[in-house]
C-alpha cells in the first residue's frame, strides 16, 4: 500500500527564472503559481478546463493551469502573462488588446492574450475562423469578442506579418 | 467542496515497465493518470473518490503514432493536438481529426489524450463514434503482456469497461479501410466550441451506383456506452437508396438506441437529431 502523501519538491522554470517548490503532488498549477510564487497575473474563472482565464504556456503549449497537477509542472517551462513582455516593452498582442479595447473587466484578460500569442507563434496570418478557433477555449462576459478578435488583427499588423 | 490535497498520492515512476510493475504488485491501489483533463475537474469539485495516481505523461512509449499499409497506431497518450497536426490522418481519417478539433478548446486539445478518452468511459465522449467507424483495435498492456480487444467490444456498460486493475490502455489502431469511402462526423451541441455533445453521429460508407456495399454507424450519447450501430448498419448494407431504405433506417436506429434526458438534452430531441442525422448523411451518399 502507498505511505502517507509526502509534499514533494518540484523544479521548474516561470517566465525565465529557474523556481523550487514544496508542494503536494497534486496541487493545481494555477494555485502553486498563484499562491507559492505569487504570480497572481493568472486568474481563476470556472477552475474546470471551461473557460480559460488560467491559462499559461508550458513548453509553449496553450494549457489550462487549473488542470495540471503540479507533478506535470515538473522540469517544463512556463510563461504566465507577467512573463510575455520584454521589460517595458509590450508584447505586440498586449499593445493591440489596449489599442482595441480588447479588455474590459480583466479576468479573461490574461488567457486571452496568452491564447492569442500562442495563436500568433503557430499561425502568424490568421483568418477570422482560425482567430476564433484559436481562442474557442477563452470565455469573455463582457466585450462580445468583437474587440478582442480585432485586437488579434492588429496584432499582426504590429508585427508586420499582415498588410 | 474542494479536494483534501494531502489525501491524493501521484508518482510519476520512470520508464512504463515500473509502473506496470507497480500495478500488478498492488491491483486497484494505483490508477493511470494522463493528461488529467477529466480526472482534475473530479478533484477540484471534491469528486475525485481514487486516491492513488501514476503518472503516464512523461512516458514516451506510450505516445507515438505508428503508420503501416493496413492501420495507424496511436499511442494512449496521443493528444487532439497531435491528430490535428498529423498530415496522414488529415488525409485519411477526416472523422478523428474532426471529433479532434471539436474537442474543447486549444488547451484541452493540448492535455487531452484519445486513450483518457477512451478509459474516462464518457458515452458523450468525441472521438469514440469516430474510433468506432474506423473499426479500432484498443492495444492493452500490462506486466505480464498484451492483449488487444475490438473497440466495439470494449465498453460493457456506464462506465464499465474490459480492463484489468493492473492493465494500461498502450494503443489505439485504426483500419486504412475506409480511405476511399464516403465520411460524415456531425456533433450537435448548445455552442460550437467547448460544448459536450447532446448528440454525435460518425459515419461512413462505400457506395457505388447507389449501392451501399458496406456502411459503418456510431453514435454518441444516446445510451451507456458510445453505439456501434449493426443493425441499422446491416439493414442497409448491400441495399440501395430510397425513401423506403432511409426511413427503415431511421426505425432501426431508433430500436438501436436508448436515449435519456439529462441536464444536456432530452430523450425525444436526441432520438430525432439522431434520426435526422444519418437521413443528412445517406442524402450525401445520393450523388456517389
Amino acid at each position: 500500500m502507498p505511505e502517507g502523501t509526502q509534499k514533494v519538491c518540484i523544479s521548474f522554470r516561470v517566465n525565465g527564472r529557474d523556481v523550487t517548490c514544496d508542494t503536494w503532488p497534486m496541487a493545481r498549477l494555477l494555485d502553486v503559481l498563484r499562491e507559492e510564487l505569487r504570480l497572481t497575473g493568472t486568474k481563476e474563472g470556472c477552475g474546470e478546463g471551461e473557460c480559460g482565464a488560467c491559462s499559461v504556456l508550458l513548453d509553449g503549449e496553450l494549457v489550462n493551469s487549473c488542470l495540471i497537477p503540479v507533478l506535470q509542472a515538473a522540469g517544463t517551462d512556463i510563461t504566465t502573462i507577467e512573463g510575455l513582455a520584454s521589460g517595458d516593452q509590450l508584447h505586440a498582442v498586449q499593445e493591440a488588446f489596449l489599442a482595441c479595447g480588447g479588455a474590459q473587466c480583466g479576468i479573461c484578460t490574461p488567457g486571452m492574450v496568452l491564447a492569442a500569442a500562442n495563436l500568433l507563434s503557430r499561425t502568424p496570418n490568421p483568418t477570422e475562423a482560425e482567430i476564433r478557433a484559436g481562442l474557442a477555449g477563452n470565455l469573455c462576459r463582457c466585450t462580445g469578442y468583437m474587440r478582442i478578435f480585432e485586437a488579434v488583427v492588429q496584432a499582426c499588423q504590429r508585427t508586420g506579418i499582415r498588410s | 467542496m474542494r479536494a483534501y490535497l494531502p489525501a491524493y498520492q501521484m508518482k510519476a515512476l520512470p520508464s512504463l515497465s515500473e509502473t506496470l510493475e507497480v500495478m500488478a504488485h498492488e491491483p486497484g491501489v494505483w490508477q493511470p493518470f494522463a493528461g488529467g483533463t477529466d480526472l482534475m475537474v473530479l478533484l477540484e469539485a471534491g469528486k475525485l473518490t481514487h486516491k492513488n495516481y501514476l503518472c503516464l505523461w512523461h512516458l514516451p512509449e506510450l505516445r507515438n503514432i505508428e503508420e503501416t499499409p493496413e492501420y495507424i497506431r496511436l499511442g494512449a497518450l496521443t493528444t487532439y493536438s497531435q491528430i490535428l497536426r498529423n498530415p496522414t490522418l488529415q488525409r485519411a481519417f477526416p472523422l478523428l481529426c474532426k471529433a479532434a478539433s471539436e474537442t474543447g478548446g486549444v488547451a484541452t486539445q493540448n492535455r487531452g489524450t484519445l486513450g483518457g478518452n477512451i478509459a474516462n468511459a464518457s458515452p458523450a465522449a468525441d472521438s469514440p463514434p469516430a474510433l468506432l467507424v474506423y473499426d479500432a483495435e484498443i492495444e492493452l498492456i500490462s506486466a505480464a503482456g498484451s492483449r488487444q480487444v475490438p473497440y466495439h467490444r470494449f465498453h460493457s456498460g456506464y462506465k464499465q469497461m474490459d480492463l484489468r486493475p493492473e492493465e494500461l490502455i498502450r494503443a489505439i489502431r485504426i483500419s486504412r479501410k475506409m480511405k476511399h469511402w464516403k465520411q460524415y462526423y456531425r456533433k450537435v451541441g448548445t455552442r460550437k466550441a467547448q460544448a459536450i455533445s447532446k448528440v454525435c453521429l460518425a459515419c461512413a460508407a462505400n457506395v457505388d451506383g447507389g449501392l451501399i456495399r458496406d456502411i459503418r454507424l456510431a453514435v454518441g450519447s444516446v445510451a451507456p456506452t458510445v453505439v456501434r450501430c449493426f443493425q441499422t448498419e446491416d439493414l442497409l448494407r448491400n441495399n440501395r437508396l430510397s425513401p423506403d431504405s432511409i426511413r427503415a433506417a431511421r426505425e432501426t436506429l431508433a430500436r438501436e438506441i436508448a436515449p435519456i434526458d439529462d441536464m444536456r438534452s432530452t430523450a425525444r430531441y436526441r432520438l430525432r437529431v439522431a434520426q435526422n442525422l444519418l437521413a443528412e448523411f445517406l442524402g450525401t451518399l445520393h450523388s456517389q
